[in-house]
């Protein structure tokens, strides 16, 4: 079925299966930050925002985002730059391999929530898993970060 | 994972309600349970350009769309002050932000899921289901009604001012609950809902003062738990989940009878 959609305000106009999921399209046409994990919608490696709300592109058909607007984290290179150095300064990063999904949902709680606390920042993260780090130093980061903001 | 042949966007209820007859057919909510299956789908019917994503409050009732996420009631002002944020203690644990944008009300409290945290405080409620060739059905008829091929379009929740208490239990943060718990209290009815027994969820209701003696909880918490069926699985034994009800229960209770909360 013929689709238009924007990813990173690129527009893409194509003929796609209905049964499509979004995160093998979005990586079909070259965006690689987004990453296959759990595909049991738990994990949140594959999070993009859509329309600006931060969704699980392994669990979303592509057809669903038919004249809406996507971002990976390639759309948002400065603000996912800005955190990551927050990141390294707090030792908070391993393989990494669950940074691009994490960092995309540290960019919606900056979008959503007004001087979030701790717990808010604790609760709004709990789909986003990191089999790494413990968690300690990405709380760390994401409060300066944050309080950055201010 | 599953297969569609063909996506239709329903321009109206009429043809999303003709197509749906069809059993190849599927009306697609969020579609986090259904992708994990391998039901091939004959036409995906999408409701989402019908305006079911929306929720309407007046002075006697919230009516949420189907289409509405769970994330959409969490973080609702008027549902939160209404019912002090329980609508939101219940689903702030289901798995995480990006899955609660997704995962649809409609999609959940059609499906009558065994571990559904939101149709157990639902029913704990004054709430009603909205079918589109069915009219309005209480939802505690709903629960007991099996699937068809109707459409679910809106859920109605009436103000009465009952107080209400959730609280489940978890094995692990943003896992299915080992049991859900939700009571309500209007003058001296007592709703007692227990979900994820792992079976769907069962409201039982009683008659007691609002400010019940320790023994007639203790005589109304034997009685449910002597009357609902609980199951084994590998999150918790039907033992297990029975001394989990006493203390849930009673947790609630204590909030209502309180005014106290529980952290979750």
């Amino acid at each position: 079925m013929q689709i238009k959609l924007w990813i990173n305000d690129k527009e893409f106009n194509d003929d796609i299966s209905p049964d499509t999921i979004l995160i093998d399209y979005i990586r079909f046409k070259g965006y690689l930050s987004v990453k296959r994990g759990c595909e049991t919608s738990n994990c949140g490696l594959c999070t993009v925002m859509l329309e600006g709300k931060p969704i699980l592109s392994c669990s979303t058909l592509t057809v669903r985002a038919n004249g809406l607007h996507v971002k990976t984290i390639e759309g948002l290179q400065k603000e996912a730059e800005e955190f990551g150095g927050f990141l390294a300064d707090e030792g908070a990063e391993q393989c990494g391999f669950c940074s691009p999904g994490f960092i995309m949902n540290v960019l919606s709680i900056k979008n959503e929530l007004q001087n979030p606390t701790e717990n808010e920042i604790k609760k709004y993260l709990e789909g986003n898993l990191c089999r790494c780090t413990g968690y300690m130093g990405q709380l760390r980061a994401i409060k300066k970060f944050l309080s950055k903001e201010d | 994972m599953f297969t569609i042949d063909k996506y239709v966007v329903a321009e109206s209820l009429e043809q999303a309600y003709e197509l749906n007859q069809s059993k190849r057919n599927v009306i697609i909510g969020g579609m986090l349970w259904l992708k994990m299956g391998r039901k091939k789908i004959g036409t995906a019917i999408d409701l989402s350009s019908l305006g079911l994503n929306l929720i309407e409050e007046d002075e006697d009732s919230f009516k949420i769309g189907c289409m509405c996420t769970l994330r959409d009631i969490e973080v609702h002002s008027g549902l939160n002050n209404y019912f002090n944020d329980l609508i939101s203690k219940s689903v702030e644990h289901i798995v995480g932000v990006q899955m609660r944008n997704m995962a649809t009300v409609g999609g959940s409290i059609y499906s009558r899921f065994g571990f559904s945290d939101i149709l157990t405080v639902l029913l704990s409620l004054n709430s009603y289901v909205e079918l589109y060739k069915g009219g309005i059905v209480s939802l505690d008829e709903y629960v007991g009604m099996p699937l068809d091929r109707d459409i679910l379009t809106r859920i109605i929740i009436k103000k009465d001012s009952r107080k209400v208490a959730y609280s489940c239990h978890r094995m692990s943060s943003t896992d299915f609950p080992v049991l859900a718990c939700a009571v309500s209290n209007i003058g001296e009815k007592w709703n007692v809902v227990l979900g994820a027994r792992p079976r769907k969820a069962k409201l039982a209701q009683f008659n007691l003062n609002e400010s019940p003696k320790k023994e007639e909880i203790d005589l109304m918490i034997s009685q449910i738990i002597d009357n609902s069926s609980f199951g084994t699985n590998y999150r918790g034994s039907k033992k297990y989940r029975q001394i989990l009800a006493d203390v849930l229960i009673r947790r609630n209770i204590e909030e209502i009878t309180s005014g106290g909360n529980y952290a979750n």
